[in-house]
């Protein structure tokens, strides 16, 4: 784990005193909403349909037991006993009182915890791949650059009044478990031909009423340039950026309106100034000791066997909630924060402490959450699993559907975002409830739902093999269905397919998509395999079909 | 549709984000407590008096929006409000519909997500994430 340095703690302990002091001002009336409103942001305090809404960052997805316990306490004590994991990897507790968050601050500060760049227009909490340090099929683990990138971006005074919102993502990996081009910039660690390791840098991706794919902008950048690279990247925003428009404003707006050859012109212009300048090297050795936190545990030499168990339930939760790890004898293990009928990514206090305490007792340092809304313990051994499932089962999170179709995104819609224009949980809900039969699950295989309440696209939803967007149609909840997109390396926007469906079609519309899936597929076929190959046709004809028959 | 539009006045507190109305010249927490406009002037009347409320740091964020009488009582006709006045569809034992006082009328408690014709609206397009 990455431990504050004296610098970062005197930091986080000044501005939740500073925060005290402008929440204490704006109850006095000192200081009005309009005056406030920026402050509050840039704390990451929200004002929801309900309440206050307090959005704490999670660099890089990575919590210790210490930190779980820390949240699971404060949702006990000032909020209402459970918390919210985001698709950027954040944590979201929905009723806190303006009052109390300044000891809120106070008491993540204890634990190296803050909502710092989790609003606002600045670069915003970095991402990471949730199963770094950890995937048999990485570079090197991510991690080390996302924090480099986090202490060069926190407080940066030329980033603090951006355009818009700045987002990274890291990942050190070819398979994209991060969501790389869907980022305004997205760093991949990568391997030249002579094998040095160093940095993909891609640009303008996005989600949101304009989606884009981000393209390369440097192809491979040496590990000490990274942040001139990226400070040369931003001064091209921060110059370009449109600021006259809010809808035109990310980077992504600029980056293809530039187009690729232009964007890598101004690009390389800024970063030889920077080099020339001789400025935002970063040193090997400041690399190396940022690395040394990110070590990954003493793997012992263990024999690589999953064990027998007694639960016949286990069995199905390895198939699909473990993934390969780097070390013989260890796996992956996916948490899934959706069980069936529940709300995505929502965990209770007494679940978190739980876990915390499942975490020291099987020598776990480390727990991430990742952008699909679960959690992951990285480094288990496989002879501890059954007795983890166990656990995991008494607590309600053993539910064994990691990428399958009842492991689905959706951001808090109308139940609770002042954003939205119709409700996304209970279209999770209700997707979720007419897909429990696990055989059926397995029966479709990997299936990648994402649903947003409104444009904004919190939810994904153009990334999802099936993509659901909530929209006012004259004052009634309707949903868009979109297919074959994917934030995955194979990366691709969803094509809309037509007219909404009412909230009483949408699951069966969504049913009638999958099982035109599974008439159509070939061999081992995917979803998004069967979709890319045949296209949108066949799944409009029998989804509208479907429902002129129902309809007369 | 016979009759003028009906209207309430809802801010958000400050000091703890509660969803507030607007009944004789204050605030209450239940909408069923809340006085209900026929007259367009006197909502803007409310509004402007709800006003004071924001320059001396009570709430923010007031505004009026619509509702429709119903037999059970008056119903918001967005959505979006109608969750205001409950708590999120998802979970019953949250927000208003869970303090267990003044409930608001029977069919603010969505029982599932069945309804087809659920009104709701919200800001509309315009609204950008920040």
């Amino acid at each position: 784990m990455y431990r504050y340095d004296e610098f970062d703690a005197v930091f986080v302990r000044e501005r939740v005193e500073q925060f005290r002091y402008q929440v204490a001002r704006r109850l006095s009336g000192e200081l009005n909403e309009d005056q406030f409103k920026p402050l509050r942001l840039m704390n990451g305090l929200y004002l929801q349909l309900h309440a206050y809404m307090l959005r704490i960052a999670v660099p890089y997805g990575t919590l210790s037991a210490r930190q779980l316990r820390m949240l699971a306490h404060i949702a006990r004590k000032y909020d209402k006993g459970y918390g919210h994991f985001t698709t950027r990897q954040n944590l979201q507790f929905n009723w806190p009182k303006l009052k109390d968050v300044p000891d809120i601050l106070a008491e993540l500060a204890t634990v190296e915890m803050h909502a710092i760049q989790t609003s606002g227009n600045c670069i915003r909490n970095v991402t990471a791949d949730h199963f770094a340090g950890a995937a048999a099929d990485e570079i090197e683990d991510p991690r080390p650059t996302a924090e480099i990138v986090r202490q060069w971006s926190s407080l940066h005074p030329e980033f603090t009044f951006l355009p818009r919102k700045f987002k990274i993502a890291v990942s050190g990996s070819a398979h994209d478990r991060a969501a790389l081009k869907f980022h305004d910039v997205a760093v991949q660690i990568v391997k030249n031909k002579a094998g040095e390791t160093g940095y993909r840098v891609l640009v303008g991706g996005g989600m949101g009423r304009t989606p884009y794919l981000g393209y390369v902008v440097g192809d491979f950048v040496a590990k000490p340039d990274l942040l001139a690279f990226l400070e040369s990247v931003l001064r091209v925003y921060n110059e370009q950026g449109r600021r006259d428009n809010l809808y035109k404003s990310r980077i992504k707006i600029l980056a293809h309106t530039l187009g690729e050859a232009e964007m890598r012109r101004l690009v390389a212009r800024e970063f030889s100034e920077i080099k020339a300048a001789g400025t935002l090297t970063v040193p090997d050795e400041e690399l190396k000791r940022i690395a040394a936190y990110f070590a990954p545990p003493a793997f012992e030499k263990l024999d690589d066997v999953l064990p027998e168990s007694a639960d016949k339930d286990f069995a199905d939760w390895a198939k699909t909630n473990l993934h390969r790890h780097r070390a013989p004898g260890y796996a992956i293990a996916t948490i899934s924060l959706k069980p069936i009928g529940g709300v995505p990514g929502d965990a209770s206090h007494q679940q978190l402490d739980a876990l915390a305490d499942l975490m020291d007792e099987f020598g776990q340092a480390e727990i991430r959450v990742s952008h699909e809304q679960n959690l992951v313990l990285p480094h288990v051994r496989k002879k501890d699993l059954p007795a983890i499932f166990a656990r995991l089962k008494k607590l309600g999170l053993a539910t064994p559907n990691a990428g399958l179709v009842t492991d689905i995104i959706a951001c808090p819609g109308l139940d609770y975002c002042d954003l939205a224009n119709a409700r996304s949980i209970p279209v999770a809900q209700a997707i979720a409830k007419r897909f429990s039969d696990l055989s059926r699950q397995h029966e479709i295989g990997e299936l990648k739902i994402k649903i947003s309440g409104c444009i904004n696209a919190c939810g994904h939803h153009h990334a999802g093999h099936i993509g659901i967007l909530g929209v006012d149609k004259k004052g009634v909840e309707f949903y868009q269905l979109q297919l074959g997109g994917s934030a995955a390396e194979d990366a691709s926007i969803g094509e809309i397919m037509g007219p909404g469906f009412g909230a009483h079609e949408i699951v069966d519309a969504v049913e009638r998509v999958i099982e035109t899936y599974l008439k159509l597929r070939v061999g081992g076929e995917r979803f998004l395999d069967t979709y890319r190959r045949v296209g949108m046709e066949p799944f409009r004809n029998m989804t509208y079909r479907e429902q002129l028959h129902a309809a007369h | 549709m016979a009759g003028p539009a009906l209207q309430m006045l809802t801010a958000n507190r400050l000091r703890d984000g509660d969803v507030v109305y607007w009944r004789a010249g204050g605030w209450v927490e239940a909408f069923g407590e809340a006085d209900i406009f026929s007259a367009e002037a006197e909502a803007e009347a409310a509004l402007a008096a709800a006003r004071e409320f924001v320059a001396g740091n009570v709430v923010v964020n007031p505004y009026l929006f619509e509702v429709r009488a119903e037999a059970d009582g008056v119903r918001p006709v967005k959505e979006r409000e109608i969750v205001r006045a409950a708590g999120p569809t998802v979970r019953s034992d949250l927000g208003k519909q869970a303090t267990g006082f003044s409930p608001p009328p029977a069919r603010l408690r969505p029982a599932g997500f069945d309804a087809a014709t659920s009104p709701q609206g919200g800001g509309g397009d315009d609204d950008v994430s920040i």
